[in-house]
């Protein structure tokens, strides 16, 4: 099966491993994997922030890229959100590109969908020996309606003692441009996610958007060194996880 | 009280309360015992879902019919005896309030807690024009005590106050001498209280809901100071928000099993009223004459427009309750009595971006808000609809702002442009990164400033994913990984 790729920029730009572990995971359950090379982002962080004309070139860029695949898998829950819906309602008024953003959402899957719900595999046979406890990210969750297939995929990992976090559904404070714009009330919706985390007593916390993850590293890499937390806690993509064999 | 009582700017604001963690954490424990009070009873209705998608219908149709129904309503009121005032704006609604209280001669007023009688600044011209008022609701006569304290909630406006606090203030403005003890409190107040109801001649009310069907009027309260406020005092002046209606008390049902689940976490409230005209003859309760006015000040405006669904809004605040947000800047924070995320998209309806352009921002668009929302308001996509009317049409926004995101979009949009400038910054990271992330002095930066002062950021990869990727493509292809 032919399986075109959306990285986002954020693991494209800070995190490439996490990358490389979606295109293996992928490879691995028999995906023939295609990385457009032109694409970039995918508009929504323009648009969130109320910029939606401003977005639309981003989102053209990205409409172009998959154009001709048959489906999209993208690492990122929230792009995977803007593709799907917001796409359709800022290009409305184009006709031409609209019926292109439609056949866009039409085959847009987010990575723990696509896994479970297209191939219909919960085991991909991976083996990860530590604690793991788990952030549902609010566009994963909310906004796409994927709340059980990330569990699936978790709990058919050998050796994984898996920590259920308190509100795991709860916003980490990330929020796109809300973190830099609302730094402080960002920090402290994030701190006391991380503060959850610790309260886990995991070793690792694992997600499926990255943005979402690198906030939250950011916090429990910082109080880790002000000693509010008494452990360094592993964030890692679930596509990390599932690539461990 | 007005629309907005704290004027100063958003950051000023949320600064205040931050520094005030005391408050930040009575707001954190109230939400907590909501949180678990609301998710237990609404697991114990397993057709919430189909609940919420009919009382969304219901409010929507009300909504798309309002001339309809409010006619209808005006007329079934004033058949059962009640006198009905439609007021355009705030004035005209106090205007009226003030006429009826002259005509009866009334120097001192009862009220139980109406958030539409803070929008028109009712206490204000009342006592502007020498009228004793008394707030009767038990929070709200404790923000009055206090020098009208502003509210934090819309349903429990002293959630702020610790009882130390609320014991100060009985202390110090009322003499009282007893302990902390909330239920010694409570009599202390309700003593004190009942005195002011015995000799008011005039009762203030909201209302939650009217009932087009047969003009009644509904007051949900838990601690019976509303049905005091309406059956004491000879007359009642009720104020009603123009889109509150239902059209049958068969819908009221609906609303009903929403309303005070979703509000409070519970089943019912401890008092509901449903009030049809003035008490009848041979009646032993209920006011002689009772008055409703509907206020507009500015809902026509929103009705069938963009934000048409934000008038679904039924204010039972479970945005507030379960607002991430909201958490940690607490009610105060917005300046508004509308707080929260039904605050955040309704003050800018109510006063303008110039105003309270900052509060649509006030938000990571999560989502949880329309899920919890009896009425399933689609706040984050409301609040997404206020950034770009504000970004494309208003200068509220820092002037930078605009032409950031311009050059920006264009990298975004170009893989040749974005490969350059990420690999620029990829540089520059890395040579002043220390241990692979941002050194700390960068916390004085612009942008990613607020950012380095409480999280580390790691630094940007010389090799990005497409890098790494097309050398594993092409060493693939040779067969050689």
């Amino acid at each position: 099966m032919k399986v075109h790729f959306f990285t986002q920029c954020l693991i494209d730009m800070f995190y490439p491993h996490v990358g490389m572990a979606g295109v293996q995971v992928l490879e691995h359950l028999g995906c023939d994997v295609v990385v457009p090379k032109k694409q970039v982002c995918c508009g929504q962080m323009f648009s969130n922030s109320g910029y939606a004309a401003t977005a639309k070139d981003a989102m053209k860029n990205t409409i172009e890229c998959f154009e001709d695949a048959d489906y999209v898998v993208s690492m990122s829950g929230s792009c995977a959100f803007a593709m799907k819906d917001e796409y359709k309602d800022i290009l409305k008024d184009e006709p031409a590109w609209l019926a292109r953003a439609n056949n866009l959402s039409a085959k847009i899957y987010e990575f723990t969908e696509f896994i479970v719900d297209v191939l219909g595999v919960t085991d991909v046979g991976a083996t990860f020996n530590d604690s793991v406890t788990y952030h549902t990210s609010c566009h994963v969750t909310r906004l796409l309606g994927i709340k059980e297939q990330p569990f699936k995929l978790l709990t058919n990992i050998r050796g994984l003692d898996y920590r259920k976090l308190d509100r795991m559904d709860r916003c980490c404070g990330f929020g796109g441009t809300f973190s830099i714009k609302n730094p402080d009330i960002s920090a402290a919706m994030t701190k006391e996610k991380a503060l959850n985390i610790a309260a886990t007593g995991a070793n690792v916390v694992a997600g499926a958007d990255q943005a979402c993850l690198m906030s939250i590293e950011g916090m429990l890499d910082r109080l880790y060194k002000t000693g509010e937390i008494d452990r360094r806690i592993k964030v890692m993509h679930i596509a990390e996880l599932l690539n461990c064999r | 009280m007005s629309i907005l009582y704290d004027e100063r700017p958003f950051h000023t604001r949320v600064k205040d309360v931050m520094d005030n963690q005391f408050k930040v954490k009575a707001i954190q424990k109230a939400q907590d015992v909501f949180y678990t009070k609301r998710k237990a009873l609404v697991e114990q209705v397993p057709a919430w879902e189909e609940f919420r998608t009919e009382a969304a219908a219901l409010r929507d149709h009300t909504l798309r019919n309002l001339d309809y129904y409010l006619n209808m309503f005006a007329e079934n009121a004033e058949k059962a005896g009640a006198h009905v005032f439609f007021a355009n704006s705030d004035k005209e609604a106090t205007d009226y309030a003030l006429e009826v209280l002259r005509q009866k001669e009334a120097k001192m007023i009862v009220k139980s807690k109406s958030l539409l009688t803070e929008e028109i600044s009712l206490n204000e011209e009342l006592i502007k024009a020498g009228i004793n008022v008394n707030e009767t609701d038990l929070a709200e006569f404790i923000l009055q005590t206090d020098d009208w304290n502003p509210p934090s909630h819309i349903v429990v406006p002293a959630l702020h106050l610790e009882r130390s606090k609320i014991r100060e203030v009985f202390h110090d403005k009322l003499g009282y001498e007893g302990t902390e003890n909330p239920e010694e409190m409570t009599r202390f107040v309700r003593k004190f209280i009942r005195k002011r109801f015995l000799t008011a001649n005039v009762g203030f009310t909201g209302c939650n809901f009217g009932v087009a069907e047969t003009g009644s009027i509904t007051i949900v309260s838990n601690e019976g100071n509303g049905r005091m406020s309406s059956s004491i005092p000879r007359t009642q002046i009720a104020v009603m928000g123009m889109e509150r209606l239902v059209p049958d008390l068969a819908s009221l049902d609906v609303m009903m099993e929403l309303l005070v689940r979703s509000s409070v976490g519970a089943k019912i409230s401890n008092y509901f009223s449903l009030i049809t005209g003035p008490a009848k003859p041979g009646e032993a309760d209920g006011p002689e004459d009772l008055h409703i006015i509907i206020v507009n000040n500015g809902r026509t405006n929103v009705l069938g427009g963009e934000f048409n669904s934000m008038l679904r809004c039924i204010h039972c605040g479970a945005c507030m309750n379960i607002c991430p947000v909201y958490r940690h800047i607490t009610g105060h924070a917005y300046g508004s009595i509308y707080p929260g995320p039904m605050g955040a998209v309704l003050t800018p309806l109510l006063v303008g971006y110039e105003k309270a352009g900052a509060l649509p921002y006030a938000s990571t668009l999560c989502g949880e808000c329309w899920e919890h929302c009896p009425v399933k308001i689609p706040i984050h996509e409301l609040l997404l609809k206020h950034r770009e009317n504000i970004a494309e049409h208003t200068n509220v926004r820092p002037a930078i702002e605009k032409p950031i995101f311009k050059t920006a979009a264009t990298m975004f949009a170009n893989s040749f442009l974005y490969d350059m400038g990420t690999k620029a910054a990829a540089v520059g990271m890395k040579a002043v990164a220390k241990d692979d992330a941002m050194p700390e002095w960068m916390k004085v930066l612009p942008v990613a400033g607020g950012w380095i002062k409480s999280k580390d950021m790691g630094t940007m990869k010389l090799h990005k994913f497409r890098d790494v990727y097309a050398k594993y493509e092409k060493n693939k292809k040779k067969g050689t990984f």
